[in-house]
C-alpha cells in the first residue's frame, strides 16, 4: 500500500455545466505535482469522461449528486473516483467496448476506450439501480530527472 | 464555454470553435454548425479548432457528425489546428485514420 500524500473530493449536482467545474478543480488540485502539459490534458481529459457519463447515464432519468474524490499517493500515483448513485450499468464489458453507446448523437461511443489510454489502470463497479463508480490510477512522470 | 464563428469565401465556409468542447456545449456546436451549413451553401468545410482550450470526446461526436453531413452532401471536409490536448483525443479514437487533418489557423 502506498500512503498518502494528500486527498480531497468534491460532490456537485449531475448538471452538465458542472463537467468543466470538476476537470478544472481536480487540475487545479494535481498541480501540486507540477505535471507535464500532456499529463494535466490527460487527467481533465479522463475526469470530463467519467463525469459526462453519470451524467448522460447515470442519471438520464433522475437528477443526483456525483462524487470525485481525488488521493495523489506516494510515487507521483494519482487515484482518480468518480460515483454516482444512479441507474448503473447492466453489462459493463459491452459498456467499454469502443464505439459503443445508448447516448444521442452529442455522444461518440469513446469515452472508456480515452478514459483507458489516457490512465494506467482503469476499474468499474455498477450495481444496476445502485449506482456506478469509476477508478483510474495515473502514474505521473518524475520531474527535472 | 464555446464560442463559434463563421467566414465564408470562393465556396469554403470555415467554422472556428473556440473555448472547451464538452458535453456541455456539444449540442450547441452541432446544431449551429448544421444551421451554418445549411445558410452557407459551399463545397468545402474547415473545421477550426486552433482555439479550443480543452475537448473530451464529445468532440469526437461534433467532428464525426459534421464528417458524416459533409460526405452525404458531397462537400469536403477539414479539421484544422487541432491543439494537441484535442488532437490527443482525436488520436485515441484513430480518427486522423478517416479524416484530414491539417495544421495552420
Amino acid at each position: 500500500m502506498r500512503a498518502v500524500v494528500n486527498k480531497m473530493s468534491l460532490k456537485f449536482e449531475s448538471r452538465s455545466v458542472n463537467e468543466a467545474f470538476a476537470r478544472q478543480s481536480v487540475g487545479a488540485f494535481v498541480a501540486q505535482l507540477d505535471p507535464t502539459m500532456e499529463e494535466l490534458g490527460d487527467i481533465k481529459t479522463v475526469v470530463s469522461e467519467a463525469v459526462t457519463n453519470a451524467i448522460v447515464h447515470g442519471y438520464a432519468d433522475k437528477a443526483g449528486f456525483i462524487t470525485v474524490a481525488v488521493r495523489l499517493l506516494e510515487g507521483r500515483v494519482l487515484e482518480l473516483k468518480v460515483k454516482d448513485a444512479g441507474r448503473g450499468i447492466e453489462n459493463v464489458e459491452q459498456a467499454r467496448q469502443p464505439m459503443f453507446t445508448t447516448g444521442d448523437d452529442t455522444r461518440s461511443g469513446m469515452g472508456f476506450t480515452i478514459m483507458e489510454t489516457f490512465t494506467d489502470k482503469l476499474r468499474v463497479r455498477s450495481t444496476p439501480g445502485k449506482g456506478t463508480m469509476v477508478t483510474m490510477v495515473k502514474v505521473l512522470k518524475e520531474r527535472g530527472a | 464555454m464555446l464560442h463559434i464563428t463563421q467566414a465564408e469565401r470562393d465556396g469554403t465556409l470555415m467554422i472556428s470553435l473556440s473555448g472547451e468542447l464538452d458535453h456541455h456545449a456539444a449540442r450547441a456546436a452541432i446544431e449551429q454548425a448544421e444551421d451554418l451549413l445549411v445558410l452557407y451553401p459551399c463545397e468545402k468545410l474547415i473545421l477550426n479548432l486552433s482555439g479550443l482550450t480543452f475537448m473530451d470526446s464529445s468532440g469526437l461526436a461534433v467532428v464525426l457528425h459534421l464528417h458524416r453531413t459533409c460526405a452525404r452532401s458531397g462537400y469536403e471536409f477539414i479539421v484544422r489546428g487541432a491543439p494537441p490536448q484535442p488532437m490527443r483525443v482525436f488520436e485515441a479514437a484513430g480518427l486522423p485514420q478517416v479524416m484530414i487533418f491539417e495544421r495552420g489557423e
